[in-house]
């Protein structure tokens, strides 16, 4: 039912773009946008912007961690009376850990990542004139953008932005008397994300339906990119744990504002006893963790498949073992669901319940591994090109590796009692989640950049920017482990309540790592200028500028509406056909058919010949599902 | 340790030197790539070839000594016994992990030199390999088994009943401090509280109407014994809060409306700390690691671990709540008020003859 309306939708606008020819005015075109490269751009363009506010809070705390006796009265241009005496204040560090979390998770890594690169990769590498339904795909982005507006407008209010952590915890982001960040700001933010969680389900549903229905004739599942599988098990996964977000959301809606109880019991505070009994702070827990956790492959997974795609291209090897890495993606996807409550072991829920989720846990760690290996072993005996994109790859996949090893530990619930709630989880899923997410952002970006915009972007920047963040990342993250090993809590605004010169035994590498941040965080300028510069003055693109296999370079160089000029190619094998004995080339792309390459089909390939003409055949009938 | 720092050193020097060699040899190379108008490869290509193994040996050096740095305050002394199981399963982990991190790390750094972009060769077309690949899913799926059920074993230990002679003591978390309870030198005991009955002076809620109320006692600080099984009881009034003791490796969420639990077996007194650390003023602190408002991060109290002769003295010495606050014997039902007499007409010479006699017979069974 679902998808004959969306098709019903689909081809309503299909028809209404290619009956009239005209040029689409301004606002069509740039703004109010249902073309899905557009649509990419603009959730691109919002991700690096907030992506900036959300490092630029992390620098301003880390000042405080690292710098605790910093005269701050500089910031009060800008931080206003968030500076007492030359001070952050205390209420006003926990909102910057909490929005710098917030945006970070949601608006950067899930809109900036997933947003761009699902939109403008799924229907250029399967062969398809645009998203499923292009209006629903406009909306999904003005969502995030109205949501984005009620974000950045919570940053102004007098009471302050959210400030409970980004986890939001009640009874503490429920009671408004319990922090001044859980009135006015709590409400904008639960309002901010519940219209970003039905961005993201009206971004989910397109990406699978598109994915399911508009392939080219010929792009079978099992011929699809590797970026493909991973967005579309990153939209399954969106699309049934973001409900529960939302239900979670509702139900603290109803709590803060219509006396419900769903999460509150025996609460004494402010000097009066309140009403509440019989709610469970718990509950909330599972229901946020059941997306939370889902979320994490929410923003991993694509820079995943992204990594797969570059690190191929680059080696000049087709990935290794191609089957194994949708293999490995379905099984996080499915673990990704059962695994939420190692988030909970301490908090007071049934121990055997932590027995159960320790198991499920330290299962996922064999797909991750599974990734990990395939990856390196596609370096192996390749002929590395190292471009931007493939150095950041190169730098996820040890990011991946590094910060996912430190997850046996946390795994372990036995071992998650004295690290839960330190700097060691702090750093291991910056390392894992975070930085690596970060990675494929920066790889897909550095990428697909000529797709986008037409132009190169400037390479030995591209390499400057590489080397400084990466490094940068392990200065900051590595360190942090060892502070999280000593005991260190986090979300501490200082910890000279420790005690017994704990805090002084880690003075010098606080202030290493908030040197370390600053410096990452100034380097991601080298980005910026040469991400805007290269829009306008960049070096024009050729038309295939890495030899890549995989459709989209088969469009021109700048992609009208519809994708295609002519006919959609017909796709004849798989995507990674990179130095194929025999070839003389060391790609051929998708939609050169095996009728074209004898010198180097094998065996089992020259029976795929017979089935050209079946593809060829369906052309009228994917023709027809365009024009009306 | 130091002979360690100086072997490696000596280690990482050598490998920067063969890698600075071999770079000087390549840059020569590097000038006939980039005169190549057919290639999309540029002059940097062996430079962020190089770069990558400069980062692994850089790296590894920076990882080594980072670590051998901190070691000494990484995992402050476990003063707990279950916290020196958890604390040896830690490092069994991390050496395990540390090997996979090293191994696949260095692999991943050195491909990208060995294999970086030569005019003319040809990469292999390897795309699937079942027996490497069926051997990296069960290595580490073998090492997982093994690492899970050692952990599950050890967290089904820790989170078993406390055993019956458990000292119980009650901690309750609150905007921001902890209130503790013990509960009490006659029946071992806590009495029923309420929320609804907070106010200034009962800060707990305590509930006259049970008669195992009247000889709790609440303190600033926490005593416990060493040795012996200790019950916490969490508790939290407004918001969520976390108890952590970090020496002792224990951690528990404190929720509103949902005792909450875990004991443990303290090992190691203050005082024997304090001539383990070398530091006479150490002292044991409770913190708060759950979020809950500004004062978070100053949410502590001291503990102190004693000997179980003078954790039962200190007992003896507390008065309880009742004694403290006699008007509070209006709150308790008439067919109780003999037994809550007791606690009021006792006079504060008794506790103080009681500590004066040292009476270790009447400690023995204070902790049963």
């Amino acid at each position: 039912m679902a998808t004959e309306t969306l098709h019903a939708i689909d081809t309503h606008v299909h028809a209404h773009d290619e009956h009239e020819h005209h040029e689409l005015g301004f606002v069509q075109k740039y703004i109010f946008s249902e073309d899905h490269k557009t649509i990419a751009k603009q959730y691109l363009i919002s991700g690096i912007i907030w992506a900036f506010f959300g490092g630029a809070m992390s620098i301003i705390f880390r000042l405080q961690l690292g710098f605790p006796n910093m005269d701050l009265t500089w910031l009060k241009p800008i931080l206003g009376q968030w500076i007492v005496e030359g001070k952050l204040e205390k209420e006003f560090y926990l909102a910057l850990v909490t929005m710098h979390g917030t945006i970070m998770v949601f608006f950067v890594l899930t809109a900036g990542l997933s947003g761009t690169f699902s939109n403008f990769l799924i229907p250029l590498q399967i062969g398809a004139r645009d998203m499923a339904s292009g209006f629903i795909n406009m909306l999904s982005y003005w969502f995030f953008f109205a949501a984005s507006v009620i974000m950045f407008a919570s940053l102004f209010i007098e009471t302050g932005p959210a400030s409970g952590g980004w986890v939001i915890y009640p009874p503490l982001s429920a009671l408004p008397q319990a922090m001044p960040g859980s009135g006015l700001g709590m409400t904008l933010w639960l309002s901010s994300m519940a219209l970003f969680i039905v961005s993201q389900l009206m971004g989910g549903i397109n990406y699978i339906c598109t994915i399911i229905n508009l392939r080219t004739r010929g792009m079978s599942f099992t011929k699809l990119p590797l970026t493909i599988w991973a967005f579309f098990f990153t939209a399954i996964l969106g699309l049934l744990s973001f409900p529960v977000l939302l239900s979670a959301a509702l139900l603290l809606i109803f709590d803060r504002s219509f006396g419900t109880s769903f999460f509150l019991s025996e609460i004494y505070i402010g000097g009066e006893a309140l009403p509440n009994i019989g709610g469970s702070a718990i509950l909330y827990q599972h229901l946020f963790w059941f997306l939370g956790h889902p979320e994490v492959y929410i923003v991993l997974l694509p820079a995943l498949g992204i990594t797969s795609e570059v690190i191929a291209t680059n080696s000049r090897k087709p990935i290794f073992g191609y089957r194994a890495m949708i293999g490995s993606l379905l099984g996080i996807t499915f673990l990704a669901f059962i695994v939420w409550a190692h988030h909970m072991f301490v908090t007071g829920m049934n121990p055997f319940l932590g027995s159960v989720f320790m198991f499920l846990t330290l299962i996922i760690a064999v797909p991750s591994a599974v990734k990990a290996f395939n990856f390196i072993t596609t370096l192996w005996r390749g002929n590395i090109i190292f471009t931007p994109a493939m150095l950041f790859s190169i730098g996820l996949v040890s990011l991946f590796i590094s910060g996912g090893l430190t997850g046996i530990i946390l795994g372990n619930s036995a071992l998650d009692i004295n690290l839960h709630d330190t700097y060691f989880v702090v750093a291991h899923f910056h390392l894992v989640m975070g930085a690596a997410s970060f990675f494929g952002l920066m790889a897909g970006v550095y990428h697909w950049f000529p797709k986008m915009f037409g132009r190169m972007m400037n390479k030995t920047a591209g390499y400057v920017h590489f080397w400084f963040t990466f490094v940068g990342v392990y200065a900051v993250f590595f360190p942090m482990h060892y502070i999280g090993l000593a005991g260190f809590p986090r979300r501490y605004y200082s910890f000279t309540a420790l005690g017994n010169g704990r805090m002084e035994a880690f003075v010098d590498m606080n202030m290493f790592i908030s040197i370390a941040a600053i410096i990452t965080f100034t380097a991601q300028a080298i980005f910026a200028i040469n991400f805007v510069y290269s829009i306008f003055k960049g070096k024009k693109a050729p038309q295939n500028p890495w030899n890549s296999n995989t459709l989209e370079w088969t469009t021109p160089v700048n992609p009208g509406h519809g994708n295609w000029e002519g006919e959609i190619p017909a796709v004849y094998r798989w995507a990674y056909d990179y130095s194929k004995p025999g070839s003389a080339t060391d790609f051929i792309p998708q939609n050169v058919p095996y009728s074209a390459t004898p010198e180097s089909n094998f065996p089992e390939e020259n029976e795929e010949i017979a089935k050209e003409k079946e593809i060829e055949g369906l052309l009228d009938t994917q023709n027809s599902s365009y024009s009306h | 340790m130091t002979y360690l720092i100086g072997l490696l050193s000596v280690v990482f020097l050598v490998l920067a030197i063969m890698i600075v060699n071999k770079s000087m040899a390549l840059s020569k190379g590097i000038k006939g790539i980039e005169q190549d108008p057919d290639s999309q490869v540029d002059g940097a290509n062996n430079y962020n070839a190089i770069g990558f193994l400069v980062f692994l040996v850089l790296g590894s050096i920076g990882a080594t000594w980072s670590f051998l740095h901190s070691k000494p305050d990484l995992l402050p002394v476990a003063a707990s016994d279950h916290g020196l199981i958890t604390d040896r399963m830690f490092w069994i982990s991390m050496g395990v992990i540390t090997v996979a991190f090293f191994i696949t790390n260095a692999l991943l750094f050195t491909f990208p030199f060995l294999y970086r972009y030569k005019k003319g060769r040809v990469a292999a077309f390897y795309p699937v390999n079942h027996k490497l690949e069926l051997i990296w899913t069960v290595i580490p799926a073998v090492v997982m088994a093994v690492l899970v059920f050692s952990g599950w074993r050890t967290w089904r230990d820790i989170t078993s009943q406390a055993p019956d002679n458990a000292v119980v003591i009650e901690l309750t978390g609150h905007q921001f401090g902890w209130y503790v309870r013990y509960s009490g030198n006659d029946d071992q005991k806590l009495g029923n509280h309420n929320y609804k009955l907070i106010n200034e002076t009962n800060s707990l809620g305590m509930d006259f109407n049970d008669e195992h109320c009247f000889d709790d006692f609440t303190a600033n600080e926490m005593h416990l014994p060493k040795g012996v099984p200790v019950l916490l009881k969490i508790n939290a009034q407004d918001v969520l809060h976390s108890v952590y003791l970090p020496y002792q490796r224990v951690k528990m969420d404190a929720v509103p409306g949902m005792p909450t639990k875990f004991w443990f077996v303290p090992n190691k007194t203050t005082d024997e700390m304090r001539y383990i650390t070398g530091n006479s003023e150490f002292n044991y602190k409770l913190n708060c690691t759950e979020v809950c408002g500004r004062g978070h991060f100053g949410m502590a109290i001291t503990v102190f671990v004693d000997e179980p002769e003078e954790y039962a003295a200190w007992c003896k010495a507390q008065k309880p709540f009742l004694t403290q606050n006699p008007d509070y014997l209006a709150k308790v039902p008439e067919k109780l008020k003999s037994k809550a007499q007791k606690y009021i007409e006792a006079p504060a010479a008794t506790s103080d003859s009681t500590q004066a006699s040292g009476a270790t017979p009447a400690a023995a069974t204070s902790l049963r």
